[in-house]
């Protein structure tokens, strides 16, 4: 009993003040960590990147003629970007819909029920929607990108 | 009358944060209402969908001030959420001051922007 109490214990790394450039990339991220991390960052990206959803909500509506400026940005391209980069940056924005509208509701769902507020639906949730938007957001690229 | 300021200040049933904390979650119920209403009505345009049809959905009165209604919600919910990224990764008051204050210029300026191409149609 004695021997158990006092046997070496494996040296685990500590963690204070972590430095983003050496810690980070070591840093194991539980599945609802990761859900919470990329609900900032798909917001933020989403503020960054509002004036050309605006733009992209403009000449889809104005007129017939700018509805097919509108399209031509996926086709031919915009201004000095080809057509694949609008269609990459679209995906990119479609994710960032998708992910922070079901962490979004995510976070709803626990704010309602106290039964939600658990470690293991935390973990289950957290993995539902890292499943859920991914494989949206894939199903929506395979058509922004014509492969059906 | 007593101090409320500096070390003394109130930190608790003031209502610090509790208003932008539940506005952050009715704006978000709203746009995920719109989400699901705009979706309903472009999966109900049959065939291709044109000019005619997306525009189509945009052109009732009612549509123009629940949209009206959601950029505005919109512009909320963001501004709740970039202070909150502020807040805690940027610790200079200047830089957050400064980064705060064009949040605010940015979504403003996004807004008007926006309400101006839904309601010249």
């Amino acid at each position: 009993m004695t021997d158990l109490v006092n046997a070496p214990r494996p040296v685990r790394p500590e963690f204070r003040n972590i430095n983003a450039f050496t810690d980070l990339p070591s840093y194991r991220l539980p599945a609802a960590g990761w859900v919470s991390i990329l609900h900032r960052i798909s917001g933020a990206l989403m503020f960054i990147l509002l004036p050309f959803i605006i733009w992209l909500f403009d000449k889809s509506l104005s007129s017939e003629i700018s509805f097919a400026k509108f399209t031509a940005a996926f086709n031919v391209g915009l201004w000095v970007f080809p057509g694949a980069f609008i269609k990459l940056v679209v995906l990119a924005l479609i994710w960032a819909y998708l992910h922070h509208l079901i962490a979004g509701l995510r976070h709803l769902w626990m704010d309602i029920s106290h039964a939600a507020v658990s470690k293991e639906f935390g973990k289950s949730s957290a993995i539902v929607t890292l499943v859920l938007s991914l494989s949206l957001a894939a199903i929506l690229g395979a058509k922004l990108f014509g492969l059906y | 009358m007593t101090i409320n300021y500096g070390s003394k200040r109130t930190v608790v049933g003031a209502h610090y944060g509790l208003r932008d904390w539940l506005a952050q979650r009715v704006t978000a119920a709203l746009m995920a209402l719109f989400t699901v209403l705009v979706l309903a009505q472009v999966l109900l345009i049959r065939g291709p969908i044109g000019y005619e049809s997306w525009a189509g959905i945009f052109a009732a009165q009612w549509m123009k001030v629940f949209t009206f209604t959601i950029i505005i919600a919109l512009a909320y919910h963001v501004w709740v959420g970039m202070r909150d990224i502020w807040m805690d990764y940027i610790k200079p008051v200047w830089l957050r001051l400064s980064l705060q204050v064009f949040t605010l210029v940015w979504l403003v300026a996004c807004a008007g922007w926006a309400v101006q191409v839904l309601w010249r149609l």
